[in-house]
């Protein structure tokens, strides 16, 4: 009977609550997560989940807007010297933390030097490499001391950042979250305790208020953001949500207005249910098969190629996928910043059944025929999706011949596996880009990429061309170099694409301002709710 | 009883150093590391990640620390939730978790011993083929599949329920995830009882009991305490693993529990993690085998613990 009582008491508190706040006008956007963050350190994280949270709570010198366009964050203006190696920003006068303190280009030079300081264990610390003396200073080479970075503040409001080379995506870099400002009297004070709320001070649109892991992280409005006057939404709750089947359910039901994902299974079922409610748009991303280039008869090229050209794409992102992958022939996906059109396999429009005789005659140049079956293992990191596009790869490779095996593993053993160069003949991989540039795909293939490389592809005039194209100041003809590059990838078929990834959102109808992008960068500031 | 129960609790010292020893060397056995992603990390950072959280010492001298930090009920920091110590998560998680195993298990106690009695006093009548029918389900249908049923059925269409969240422990948001830890249990629970009272029933002490002309609810009362005793030993490991959480239940409904530690621990490898997870369940495990055991006592005369 207490119990009754008190639950009765707390229901029509929260009660109360919901009618103070709507009688305020309190606008609270709940939104999906897809998982949870594994830490709130800002130059800690490296995953998107908490790129998510940090495009709303912090404001980078670069940011994405809401159509994914590179824009000026927390700096008013930027010159870049005649070299292209020199960049200056102008902080905005207005910048102010969320504690009241001013905004000082001192703060970035501490946010610089601490993710790059071995020490903090950042995880995506290399990713600013192009700064001067970063990685020298990151993997203690040299003995260069953290004052040897390229990163300078003139006076408070002017930082000045020195390049290694001239980087055409250094901008765009800036929006990462390794390229977010972190306040220097607060961390020192606080150390890593600087995450927890109570110390919380970001100079975004929103600052964290609580953390319940597992349930949801509540972000406030922070008063002193300089462009506070048009943040609409007053409070965001962010909720984990993996499981993407019951973030559709609560969609549904209304507890959430946005998902980060929705179920591949399910994608006919909520465009039927839910109609443009179901955003889905192309993303920086590839799903792509490796084959172990070390190993017979996998160096062979015309397996690869045979293999390659006998997976229907168009079947496994309609079937398998539900439509949330596009079929993918080229290795950078199209759209990307900095390149023009892709290099795509010859192959590409051939018809399922010309292709799959190709593969035919190109197995039986390699020696493999009806009498002795080409055998390939797929080595693959357990998930649903990943299941079913492999199993769907084995039926189409029956059709020439092959015959295939699987084995399976969580994701950590499959990618422990692939970069400590164990044994295998076909693996299941896939790349999200960093930053919207060619050069961050095709760097996967160079041979001195120890731990991307799965496929050990070594070529020298692969290695030659990507050299020449990070001296390349110009960006036309950097461009025709990458391309060059990925001709040799797709001619070689070392990978094989198999499907370009989507941002997949379920967005409600009361939210306003949201614009699918390349990105996938929904910032919380750029949107409103309705009723 | 008392010196009993010291006793056992002394002798589960020994158990708990087994498990840990136990657990603490096969998750090491595992491939990859927590600091193992798809992209790898510089020698440097990896050097000064692996000194920060002691993974550069020695095997044993990792189990040793370990060990040292259990005596301080130190379970350490955790390797997938870099801002938070294993001890914090489980200060926030397992409240939740006991909270909503509790109720699940008030729920499948109180109902699953009533349907079994029920059932049991009118054998292969309506009642008893409908609870039987109902046991049957409970147990061969998995909470992966209740769980997204009653969010649609309570949630979506008839939308009395949230369909998910914990949304600071509202009575609302518990009533379905309870309902779903408890059916299992609840289907377990009626077919146990069922049993027991049918046998217990056809007993020469209740058939004296009626002789004597004693009212039906006297003889069921004292058939419910013999009947009783091959639940409560079900009890014990039941109780434990409601009050540890699912990790299906919390993450379909979104809830903060410590059920899901367990498994994301051991897929990220996050050693700390899973360790802490492995002392709480052995502890709870044991805790209830013990209250069993007392309750043993209790219930039947002819056991007596020295």
């Amino acid at each position: 009977m207490v119990t009754f009582r008190k639950f009765s008491g707390a229901a029509a508190f929260a009660a109360a609550a919901l009618f103070c706040s709507v009688a305020l006008g309190q606008v609270t956007f709940h939104r999906g997560n897809d998982s949870e963050p594994e830490t709130l350190d800002v130059q800690k994280t490296q995953t998107v989940t908490e790129a998510h949270l940090m495009r709303d709570l912090y404001d980078g010198l670069m940011i994405h807007n809401a159509r994914g366009e590179v824009v000026h964050g927390v700096a008013e203006s930027h010159t870049l010297s005649a070299d292209g190696k020199v960049f200056t920003f102008r902080i905005r006068p207005n910048a102010k933390w969320s504690n009241g303190e001013d905004f000082k280009a001192s703060d970035y030079v501490f946010s610089f030097r601490r993710i790059m300081n071995p020490e903090t264990g950042a995880k995506y610390a290399n990713i600013l490499y192009p700064l001067k003396n970063a990685e020298k200073i990151n993997k203690k080479e040299g003995g260069l001391k953290l004052e040897d970075l390229g990163v300078k503040a003139i006076d408070d409001k002017t930082l000045e950042i020195t390049l290694e080379r001239p980087t055409p995506y250094f901008l765009e870099l800036l929006t990462h979250q390794t390229g977010l400002p972190v306040n220097a009297t607060n961390v020192m004070k606080n150390g890593s305790d600087y995450t927890k709320p109570e110390n919380w001070v970001s100079n975004g649109a929103y600052v964290m208020k609580e953390w319940v892991p597992n349930s949801h992280i509540r972000l406030d409005k922070n008063p002193h953001f300089h462009d506070a006057n048009n943040v609409q939404i007053e409070r965001v709750m962010v909720y984990p949500t993996p499981d993407y089947s019951a973030a559709s359910r609560r969609f549904m039901a209304g507890e959430l207005h946005f998902t980060t994902d929705i179920p591949a299974d399910q994608t006919k079922f909520l465009k039927e249910k839910l109609g443009d409610q179901v955003k889905i748009a192309p993303y920086l991303g590839t799903y792509y098969l490796a084959f172990n280039m070390s190993k017979k008869p996998f160096d062979d090229a015309r397996v690869r190629q045979a293999l390659s050209m006998a997976i229907d794409r168009e079947f496994i992102a309609e079937q398998i996928w539900g439509g949330t992958m596009v079929p993918a022939y080229s290795f950078v996906p199209p759209g990307i910043g900095n390149y023009g059109k892709p290099a795509i396999a010859a192959w590409a429009d051939k018809s399922p059944i010309d292709r799959e005789d190709d593969a035919k005659k190109l197995l039986a140049a390699a020696g493999f025929g009806p009498g002795k079956p080409l055998k390939v293992e797929i080595r693959y990191n357990t998930t649903d999706n990943n299941r079913r596009t492999v199993v769907a790869m084995a039926d189409q490779w029956k059709q020439i011949g092959v015959e295939t095996t699987f084995i399976n593993t969580d994701a950590k053993t499959h990618f422990a596996h692939l970069r400590e160069r164990g044994d295998y003949d076909v693996a299941r991989a896939g790349w999200i880009g960093d930053y919207s540039d060619p050069q961050n795909f095709l760097f996967l293939f160079q041979s001195d990429n120890k731990g991307f490389n799965y496929a050990r592809y070594e070529n020298k005039e692969f290695d030659d061309l990507m050299k020449q194209a990070e001296n390349e100041t110009d960006l036309k003809k950097r461009a025709a170099i990458l391309f060059k590059a990925e001709e040799l990838i797709t001619r070689d078929q070392s990978n094989a694409p198999v499907l370009f990834y989507s941002t997949k959102n379920l967005v409600s109808s009361k939210l306003q301002g949201f614009h699918s992008n390349l990105r996938g960068a929904y910032a919380t500031r750029f949107y409103k709710l309705t009723n | 009883m008392l010196p009993y129960i010291l006793r056992r609790l002394a002798s589960s010292i020994p158990t708990l150093f087994l498990v840990v020893t136990i657990s603490f060397f096969l998750i090491r056995v595992a491939p990859g590391g927590p600091f193992d992603l798809e992209q790898p990390l510089n020698e440097t950072v990896l050097r000064n990640l692996r000194k920060l959280y002691k993974l550069d010492e020695p095997l044993w001298m990792q189990y040793l620390l370990y060990l040292q930090g259990l005596f301080r009920l130190d379970f350490g920091p955790s390797f997938s939730n870099l801002d938070m110590t294993v001890a914090q998560l489980f200060a926030k998680g397992l409240p939740v978790s006991i909270r909503l195993g509790t109720l699940a298990l008030l729920l499948a106690v109180g109902v699953g011993m009533t349907c079994g009695v029920i059932a049991a006093l009118r054998q292969n009548k309506g009642a008893d083929y409908a609870v039987v029918a109902f046991a049957a389900a409970g147990i061969t249908v998995p909470t992966f599949v209740t769980a997204p049923l009653f969010q649609v059925i309570f949630g979506l269409w008839l939308a009395w329920l949230p369909v998910g969240g914990w949304n600071d422990g509202a009575f609302r948001n518990t009533l379905l995830p309870v309902l779903v830890l408890a059916l299992p249990q609840m289907a377990v629970m009626a077919r146990l009882t069922r049993a027991a009272m049918i046998e217990t029933m056809r007993t020469n002490h209740i058939r004296t009991l009626r002789a004597q002309g004693l009212s039906n609810a006297t003889i069921i009362r004292h058939a419910l305490r013999a009947a009783s005793l091959p639940m409560v030993s079900y009890l014990g490991p039941a109780a434990a693993a409601l009050l540890t959480g699912s990790v299906v239940v919390e993450t379909i409904f979104g809830l903060p529990g410590i059920g899901r530690y367990f498994v994301e621990g051991a897929l990220n490898r996050d050693y700390t993690l899973v360790m802490g997870t492995v002392v709480v369940i052995a502890c709870f495990v044991i805790l209830f085998n013990l209250m069993v055991d007392i309750a043993y006592a209790v219930l039947d005369p002819r056991v007596r613990y020295q």
